[in-house]
């Protein structure tokens, strides 16, 4: 996922000469170190110092750049979270703030280095649109949309690497609406968005072997939400299931909850979320999730 | 529009407009940073009267010195006379901090250090387009007490924003009641620690114009330039004069009357 967004960027970079790519301390991997070469000015690193990153980018974009700054999600969000709320949101500025590692996928650097919590953060922020790609072809997608971007700012939220692919063959990507993954009878739709999806395939995997007719949508975009497609899907489907990497509030869990209460939803609704804690354990990714409750196992229980 | 020389007199008397403006609005509101406004007005006047070009850019990190600011671009032509008049009120299109997408107004800023990171943004923009101008940017001493200030200082050198010029209006107070000098004895000398960090540092008499044209005039051009200006909080109405209690109060008609009487 990672790979996707810097190779992705960089080609857009060499055509675009107002992407600037600014990091803190992180490699963002891919072909985007090559950028260094092409256009030194456009490739910065500023070191631990996100909260200058943050207002550099401002400054960028107020002269007319286009520019990306990327770090671990706790750090390129939470740190320098008032800078991302007063130059980026206020202002209402073209600046991606890319979260990397978002989740837990940071899984053996322990609770500093995991964003359990972030799109609650982000959602709440006016102007602030917010994407949670799948998988590293929906990240690539997201990224062009995120560097065409006039508006203001966008948070994109990434795993980190060895993300399967998942949405080959699926409708196309389109900013702001909810991508049916695979379609199949109105029984059980599962909800998901970002890295957490290949769990939710595995679920579906499994529902199917019970002899359940399965559907999965990536709710990539998580602001503005698709309210009326997932209305739509609510009405639809006897049974709707969101999976998703985040914290109950907040998050698509809580959005869907409210938009089932608005629109007098009639199916069942079930919610799987990581735990409103921190959690002390390490291993990896999946072991976190299962610290949390997450697993096939125990969401295909719980489904029933 | 940049002057090739810069009168002495016709910036004191500017000045002295300016400040005398500042108590005129001060009567219509309650929110009003009047002590920190004077402390800058020389600094504010020698940037856009003696050193601004058309393709520079002046950001207030300060942002509760933006009155003194409003002021100056009313006084340009920039701001409508009916902007001024209508500050801080419902509809109107000024508060008491800058507002990016007003006339003249660069970014918005009120929240300390957040400016310095944008400026040097907007440098290193200028930079990577070809052919602008100077960012100028200015900053309270208070601002030199959050961190983000100092990344952007680390930054700012580091990343070869030659073409920044800040300008600290060191008037040694901040909103509450204590001296800088008593609470953060450590921040000083300040001239050394900018130097340090590998910009170029002036130290100037922060109410004096001409030496502040000067310096700027001087800048070597090779890395970011600091301006170190010494100045007094509420400068130019004795009674206000390196008092804290200016900061955010309103004067009394007679206070007014006794001010302007000062200023005429």
């Amino acid at each position: 996922m990672r790979n996707a967004f810097a190779d992705t960027l960089y080609e857009i970079a060499l055509a675009d000469p107002r992407i600037v790519s600014i990091g803190a301390d992180v490699l963002p991997g891919g072909k985007l170190p090559q950028l260094k070469q092409v256009a030194p000015g456009r490739f910065l690193n500023v070191g631990i110092a996100e909260q200058a990153m943050i207002g550099i980018a401002a400054g960028m974009a107020l002269k007319g750049l286009r520019p990306f700054v990327y770090t671990m999600a706790t750090f390129s969000l939470y740190r320098p979270f008032e800078f991302v709320r007063d130059d980026l949101c206020y202002q209402n500025l073209p600046v991606t703030v890319v979260g990397m590692g978002a989740g837990l996928a940071y899984s053996t650097l322990g609770t500093t280095h995991q964003a359990q919590e972030d799109l609650a953060l982000a959602c709440s922020l006016a102007n602030m649109r917010v994407l949670s790609p799948c998988d590293p072809a929906e990240t690539a997608q997201a990224t062009r949309f995120c560097a065409a971007n006039d508006g203001g700012p966008i948070y994109l939220r990434l795993g980190k690497a060895g993300e399967p692919d998942l949405t080959r063959g699926a409708e196309p990507f389109v900013f702001g609406r909810l991508r049916w993954l695979v379609r199949d009878g109105t029984d059980l739709c599962l909800l998901a968005h970002g890295p957490i999806m290949a769990m939710a395939f595995q679920v579906a995997e499994r529902m199917r072997a019970l002899g359940r007719k399965v559907s999965v949508a990536s709710v990539h975009t998580l602001k503005p939400l698709d309210r009326a497609g997932i209305a739509d899907v609510l009405g639809a489907f006897a049974s709707v299931a969101v999976i998703e990497e985040h914290v109950a509030h907040g998050g698509l869990a809580a959005q869907v909850k409210e938009i089932a209460w608005d629109s007098q939803a009639r199916c069942r609704l079930q919610a799987f979320c990581l735990k409103d804690q921190f959690i002390h354990d390490y291993g990896s990714p999946d072991q976190l999730l299962a610290a949390h409750g997450l697993s096939p196992d125990s969401i295909c229980a719980a489904l029933g | 529009m940049i002057s090739n020389s810069f009168d002495p007199a016709r910036s004191a008397e500017r000045c002295r407009r300016y400040r005398r403006r500042v108590l005129e609005v001060s009567q219509r509101v309650q929110a009003l940073h009047i002590a920190t406004a004077f402390s800058c007005t020389e600094i504010v006047d020698a940037v856009y009267n003696g050193l601004k070009t058309d393709t520079d850019t002046f950001l207030m990190s300060k942002g509760h010195g933006a009155i003194m600011q409003y002021v100056v671009l009313e006084d340009l032509g920039v701001l409508p006379k009916h902007a001024l008049d209508n500050y801080c009120t419902s509809g109107g299109m000024l508060g008491a901090h800058p507002d990016c997408g007003n006339p003249g107004i660069a970014a918005s800023t009120g929240s300390l250090g957040h400016g310095l990171a944008m400026a040097v943004g907007m440098a290193l923009a200028e930079s990577v387009k070809g052919g602008g101008g100077l960012v100028h940017c200015l900053l309270g001493d208070g601002e030199l007490h959050e961190g983000s200030t100092w990344e952007a200082v680390l930054l700012a050198a580091s990343l070869g924003a030659s073409n920044l010029v800040a300008y600290v209006d060191a008037n040694g107070w901040q909103s509450c009641s204590d001296r800088t000098r008593d609470t953060h004895p450590a921040l000083y000398p300040l001239a050394p620690k900018f130097a340090g960090f590998g910009w170029q540092v002036a130290q100037v008499d922060g109410h004096d114009g001409a030496a502040m044209v000067q310096a700027v005039r001087g800048r070597d051009g090779t890395r970011p330039m600091m301006l170190v200006c010494d100045t007094v909080k509420g400068k130019g109405v004795s009674f206000m004069a390196d008092s804290v209690a200016w900061h955010y109060k309103r004067p009394k008609p007679d206070e007014f009357a006794a001010a302007m009487a000062e200023l005429a």
